[in-house]
């Protein structure tokens, strides 16, 4: 017997030798798809961000062009010593154009004339009305004054548009891109950090369109939501924790927030046309019930993470105040809730987070207004940043892409400290 | 404008003044409450002979002067607008009594809208005016009345708790107690949350389904709600038919599964098989980024550069690629879940017991058969539960779709041509000015019923299939 089972059993050992080879090059295989699965996820999050910081970091700068401006008190219409409201309705237009005109006299004919005047922001006027308002002395001068270029001029000079491209292809024409070489020459044009961008609301014109209405619409909606949400959700953590039975009721408890976790948001939307404007009849557009809706749909984040984090307070403190004679109710509210305290808020600022980004159910419930005037308080009609980033995102002009991203980037920024926020709150947690 | 503003700040600001008022009122009853349980104690040896602190009989006032009153504020706030309205109706003439309910509606909005101030008179005729001049008058008394009895409510909530203030009074109890209830309260609000989706959206659906046949809806092939152009035609309400949504819904959800199932599993299986400590606690927080990333930024990613690329890529291999293609919306959906697949398989391998794992590295089996033939087999149900919740949240995702998939309705399965789906339907039919009660908008209400239901469902189902999973091993 032993004579016939060696060579079998060497026979075998050299069968697994043999495809040794082949399990271990398998091996090496499956790794390198280990690999290239992390690598994919890389390089879509890479090239996400690339794309979005490449196409907005321009909306960043902004183009203004130096003109000599006559201020002439006949072309204005005004008479000497004007009053306020006078100087408010000059024509400060056709001083610009006027003075377009002078400083390039060849141009003539109606349609090269209207080129020239798009070189200029539809709110250069108001730009030379808020100067001369500041200092009525330049009335009757000449002087340099710089404006705001035309969103389209403006990306000629940011160097975005290939004069190479056939005429009819690009929206800044042959003529245009002389006179601005001609005004770059003269040292006329100038890149300045675009404030208008933070100061602005809403507008047509994507060089005079910002973002001020959105950031106060989140922070208001943010307000609301964090008021109703943080408490709420704390509440229900400590009662299922600590206080809550186990029977159905409880059950059924935990399996609705289990589910609210995962509605799909657009619901919570319909939620909200449904019950707090239609039935409730509180107002539209407004951060009011943005509020409501985003802290509904936060609640189960809250909840999950709070409670964890109750849970993970070590019994001997609760044992130790029960101990000496602290009530239950005591007990939770002066030493368990503090020690939670840390974990609790890392939930609720990922909430936030979540709350912040989220623009579906706001859509539902009328946030996505063209509003120019910025929100006074939680009734007044608002939009809020992601939103203003789909609004933008809609428009056809270039201009609004660059704007678009440039949103988006100052979203993401938030959106990072935030989060960088509830890991650093972690970190002092899991330090404890 | 300005005018607008400031009558409606003018009623917010009537709510914030009782609002603050009734807090004010909650503190004084705590001073009183603390003083009073010293008042009937100091005839019985002070303070020791109380059974609670002084504090809690303070508190115990305060709960009761602001409980009831808050409760009574709310629910005048709540039914204010609808029973004014309503007031204000049954006021106006006959023939106005007599309209239909939504133009009713529309011209009382008229009269409301003059009243708070945002309208010009010229746009009402006279018996508006008259009936906004009456509806401005019941809002003043409404306001008196509300801040009125909201006092009232509270003085007397005060007044009986300190009534009851004796050394004997289990002031401690008595306010635990409540406070219980009111954490109770907070909890239920989930459950409430769920009742208030299904109400609202069932209420609307049901009234859909009295004007579209519920068959028709289900099995129709066809969807074009926006043909209501003359409302005397026979068919004005357009088609409504649910079956190309479904299709389209799944076509996307189908294409972004495949690229995050792979890649999600994969990376999960690497990063906590494989990879090196240090590695996976950088790589993850990375990837991980992926879902915080909001969805609109996504949408945008997938509108602005993915749709465009992918038609460029396939015009140069002369195929004809639609602009709003489903493989762009769902390529990008696909990134947007990978790390949602990833944590949830990450932790369910995790969970799998390392007795497995050793056990068959230790019958020579090398590490990619053990995994293959031991850790997924083990972990599958774990795995296929992971994977329908992100299946789920694929059916329900919505700013992707809205921004970069198609609005109308083709019944195609081939990823290359624009499809729509449930979500950017809703989105289409509710966005704007819409009046509520015609068949389009009831039909948003009846998809979200869809929706809901259907994602429900897999929810309920995947974390059933992960709770059963966990406890196989626990």
């Amino acid at each position: 017997m032993n004579n016939t089972s060696k060579p079998d059993t060497f026979k075998h050992s050299e069968a697994i030798k043999a495809s040794l080879k082949k399990r271990y090059a398998r091996e090496r295989r499956f790794q390198w798809y280990g690999r290239l699965a992390v690598l994919t996820g890389f390089v879509f999050l890479f090239i996400l961000l690339f794309d979005i910081v490449s196409k907005g970091y321009p909306a960043f700068t902004q183009q203004f062009i130096k003109v000599s401006i006559n201020l002439d008190l006949d072309q204005l219409d005004l008479p000497p010593n004007a009053t306020q409201e006078q100087l408010f309705s000059a024509n400060y237009l056709g001083v610009i154009k006027a003075s377009l005109r002078e400083m390039f006299p060849d141009v003539s004919g109606r349609k090269d004339k209207q080129q020239l005047y798009r070189l200029l922001s539809v709110g250069a006027e108001y730009n030379l009305r808020d100067r001369v308002i500041e200092n009525p002395k330049l009335l009757g001068h000449t002087t340099d004054i710089w404006l705001r270029a035309h969103s389209e001029s403006g990306s000629y000079l940011k160097g975005q548009v290939d004069a190479a491209m056939p005429e009819s292809d690009r929206r800044v024409k042959d003529l245009q891109i002389g006179w601005l070489e001609e005004l770059k020459a003269e040292g006329r044009t100038e890149s300045r950090f675009n404030v208008a961008f933070f100061t602005n609301g809403d507008s047509r014109e994507p060089e005079m369109a910002g973002i001020r209405v959105a950031l106060y619409g989140s922070f208001f909606t943010l307000l609301v939501t964090f008021a109703i949400a943080f408490p709420i959700g704390v509440f229900s953590a400590v009662y299922l924790e600590e206080f809550a039975p186990r029977n159905r009721l409880t059950d059924l408890i935990e399996i609705n927030i289990n589910n609210l976790a995962a509605v799909p948001s657009i619901v919570f939307g319909l939620l909200g046309l449904a019950v707090f404007i239609n039935f409730f009849d509180l107002p539209r557009s407004a951060p009011l019930v943005g509020g409501i809706v985003l802290s509904l749909m936060t609640l189960p984040t809250i909840i999950i993470t709070s409670r964890a984090a109750i849970q993970s307070v070590s019994p001997s403190i609760r044992e130790a105040a029960l101990g000496v004679g602290a009530s239950k109710l005591q007990t939770v509210f002066h030493h368990v809730l503090p020690v939670a305290m840390p974990g609790i808020l890392t939930g609720s600022i990922i909430g936030m987070a979540q709350a912040l980004g989220e623009s579906a159910p706001l859509l539902m419930i009328g946030m996505v207004a063209f509003i120019m005037d910025v929100p006074g308080g939680v009734t007044d009609p608002a939009t809020v940043l992601p939103v203003q980033v789909y609004l933008w995102a809609d428009s056809p002009e270039r201009g609004f892409t660059e704007k678009t991203s440039a949103a988006i980037m100052v979203l993401m920024g938030f959106l990072i400290v935030m989060n960088a926020l509830a890991v650093y709150l972690r970190k002092r947690f899991e330090l404890k | 404008m300005p005018g607008v503003r400031r009558t409606f700040f003018g009623a917010v600001m009537e709510t914030t003044t009782v609002f603050l008022v009734l807090v004010a009122l909650t503190f004084i009853s705590f001073f009183m409450g603390r003083k009073r349980s010293h008042a009937v104690a100091s005839g019985q040896g002070g303070a020791r002979s109380l059974h609670s602190l002084p504090k809690h009989y303070g508190y115990m006032a305060a709960l009761w002067a602001l409980l009831p009153a808050l409760l009574l504020l709310v629910c005048w706030l709540i039914f204010e607008g609808s029973f004014l309205s309503k007031l204000t109706v049954s006021e106006l003439p006959q023939q106005v009594q007599q309209m239909p309910a939504n133009q009713q509606g529309l011209y009382l909005n008229q009269i409301i809208s003059y009243a708070l101030g945002s309208t010009d008179a010229a746009m009402l005729d006279e018996a508006q005016l008259t009936a906004a001049k009456h509806y401005q008058e019941l809002a003043a008394t409404s306001r008196t009345l509300k801040a009125m009895l909201v006092f009232l409510v509270a003085l007397i909530g005060a007044v009986l708790a300190l009534r009851r203030i004796r050394p004997a009074l289990r002031a401690r109890n008595h306010v635990e107690g409540i406070i219980k209830w009111i954490l109770f309260g907070c909890s239920f609000l989930a459950v409430l949350t769920t009742l208030g989706i299904v109400l609202s959206v069932l209420f609307e659906a049901i009234r859909f389904f009295h004007e579209i046949p519920l068959a028709d809806f289900l099995f129709g092939l066809d969807w074009s709600p926006q043909m209501a152009i003359r409302a005397d035609q026979v068919a004005a309400s357009g088609s409504f038919g649910f079956v190309p949504l479904l299709v389209g819904t799944l076509l996307i959800s189908t294409v972004a599964m495949i690229i995050a199932v792979p890649v999600g599993l994969m990376s999960a299986i690497y990063l906590s098989e494989y990879a090196t400590r240090r590695f996976r606690s950088i790589t993850k927080p990375v990837l991980e980024i992926l879902a915080g990333v909001p969805t609109v930024v996504y949408g945008f990613f997938a509108a602005l550069t993915v749709a465009p690329f992918i038609r460029n890529l396939g015009e140069s291999l002369g195929l004809h690629v639609a602009s709003e293609s489903a493989l762009a919306a769902g390529l990008v959906m696909g990134i947007m879940i990978i790390p949602f697949v990833m944590s949830l398989s990450d932790d369910i391998i995790n969970a799998v017991p390392d007795t497995m794992r050793e056990a068959s590295l230790g019958m020579g089996a090398t590490m990619n058969e053990t995994i293959r033939k031991v850790l997924l087999p083990a972990a599958l149900p774990g795995i296929v539960g992971g994977i329908l919740l992100a299946v789920s949240r694929a059916i329900g995702e919505t700013m992707i779709v809205v921004m970069a998939a198609g609005l109308s309705a083709k019944l195609t399965i081939n990823p290359l041509e624009a499809v729509t789906t449930i979500t950017v339907q809703i989105v289409t039919l509710l966005v704007g000015d819409q009046e509520f009660d015609s068949p389009k908008t009831l039909a948003a209400f009846a998809l979200g019923l869809v929706l809901f239901f259907v994602t429900l469902v897999l929810n309920v189902i995947a974390l059933y299939v992960v709770r059963k999973y966990r406890e196989q091993y626990e």
